[in-house]
């Protein structure tokens, strides 16, 4: 269909495609060069001590790192918005999953017997004698 | 069946050329197009959707080991901490911006399909296999230096490297000799009730002393200096984990996840450099084209989550402060 392809007006003088999205050259440079300053910026993050809002720092940057590449690489700006809705609803699904087992985990940690576990414990003590016989 | 004799009445029939619509003229336009589909765009939303579901199946799978990570690491905050030392963030790095630039050309790839650009497609598809092959082949140098250390997985992470390290473990005292197994083995005359499984109380390790020297003159004692040297930010890598007095507990954990989910990560790119190579020979005999480069695209896609996963992985493993 001819009307599948108006939308795309870049790149004058060049065929257009018959269908999708065509991305300007300039949308996908600075995309990429956006990634490259971001894993600069992400590596040079770990340096820094924030305590507990390291860890939350690198996952915003990987976050934008990926909604960078999802939007202009993958073509989700332009493309159905159903499409996006099988992305976003397969990372709610995993969100979901990660808060459970975490409320889980948490109610559970203090029950916990520290250590390793009885078995491993054992073959460290006969093995590797410099190996962590105790908690902290 | 007979939803689709309705469907083939109303539209006349387009696979077979008799009817007045818009869907026999495309079909005799466009060779690639399905007979089941009416239209390009329908064969291209189509087919982009079936990838989309596919790549949602994919999220789910590598976000279980993402929340096997967290349980991990929310458990042993210390074992990812320490252990991050032994991962080459300079070597992660590099795998990374490699990563991105090959998700570049791959874009690039599919905006030279789109505009009929064979030359380019070809430049482009191989820049991404290139890319692709590199980062498999640091991933070979990372995954062999590890095991020549032993930073592996399980029951292996705690195997002696060499010699020397062979001859330490020879003079340790017998486990039957262990204060701690006497003191955390269940005491048969206790109750079940009474046995004090949580309460088990924590040994000093001071109070164990390590051997003054071992077999053929090695100085155990210098061996625990220079694994600590190793872990004061000399060169962690080259330190023996084993000897290290600073290894926290259950610090095989990490190295089981970290090779889980990046060797998962790892096989994704083997079946990418299959799929790009078959693109770039589809590409190279003129396969594609402005009309049609639905693979390029979809295999795009596939390449770009590679990425994605990449992105998560690289900070959560490699730049753990």
């Amino acid at each position: 269909m001819a009307s599948g392809t108006s939308h795309a007006h870049h790149g004058h003088g060049e065929p257009h495609p018959l269908v999708g999205h065509l991305v300007p050259y300039s949308t996908l440079f600075a995309t990429g060069f956006a990634l490259l300053v971001l894993t600069v910026v992400t590596v040079a993050a770990r340096y820094i001590n924030l305590g507990e809002a390291n860890i939350y720092l690198a996952i915003g940057i990987a976050v934008v790192k990926a909604t960078l590449v999802s939007l202009f690489f993958m073509h989700l700006r332009w493309d159905r918005p159903f499409n996006l809705l099988v992305l976003v609803g397969s990372m709610l699904f995993v969100i979901l999953m990660m808060v459970f087992c975490m409320m889980d985990v948490g109610q559970y940690m203090s029950s916990q017997v520290p250590g390793n576990a009885p078995e491993v414990q054992k073959y460290l003590d006969a093995n590797a004698p410099f190996a962590p016989i105790t908690t902290k | 069946m007979s939803h689709s004799h309705a469907h083939a009445d109303s539209h006349g029939h387009d696979a077979h050329g008799h009817g007045g619509h818009h869907a026999h003229g495309d079909h005799a336009k466009y060779p690639f197009l399905a007979h089941h589909f009416d239209t390009p765009n329908q064969q291209f939303d189509s087919g982009k959707l079936g990838m989309w579901v596919f790549l949602a199946t994919e999220v789910l799978f590598f976000g279980a080991l993402f929340v096997m990570y967290a349980i991990l690491r929310f458990k042993n905050p210390e074992v990812f901490s320490y252990s991050a030392n032994y991962l080459n963030t300079i070597l992660g790095g590099v795998n990374t911006c490699v990563l991105i630039l090959s998700s570049l050309t791959m874009a690039l790839a599919v905006r030279a399909a789109q505009t009929n650009k064979k030359g380019m497609l070809v430049t482009c598809l191989a820049l991404t296999l290139a890319g692709a092959v590199g980062f498999m082949v640091i991933k070979y140098f990372e995954y062999t230096h590890k095991f020549d250390v032993n930073l592996k997985w399980g029951i292996n992470f705690y195997q002696p490297v060499n010699d020397a390290e062979k001859a330490i473990v020879t003079t340790e005292p017998k486990p039957v000799e262990n204060p701690v197994l006497a003191i955390t083995s269940p005491n048969p005359s206790a109750g079940v009730e009474t046995a004090p499984i949580v309460a088990t109380p924590a040994v000093d390790r001071s109070a164990i002393a390590p051997p003054k020297t071992g077999p053929d003159g090695v100085s155990t004692v210098a061996m625990v200096e220079k694994a600590a040297e190793g872990t004061h930010g000399i060169a962690p890598e080259a330190s023996a984990h084993l000897v290290d007095p600073a290894m926290p507990v259950n610090t095989h954990q990490f190295f089981a996840i970290y090779y889980i989910m990046t060797g998962l990560h790892g096989i994704h790119v083997v079946i990418g450099i299959g799929v790009i190579g078959w693109l770039l020979f589809a590409a190279m005999r003129g396969r594609f084209s402005s009309d049609y480069y639905t693979p390029v695209d979809l295999v795009g896609l596939y390449w770009h989550v590679v990425d994605l996963v990449w992105i998560f992985l690289f900070p959560l493993f490699y730049l753990i402060h």
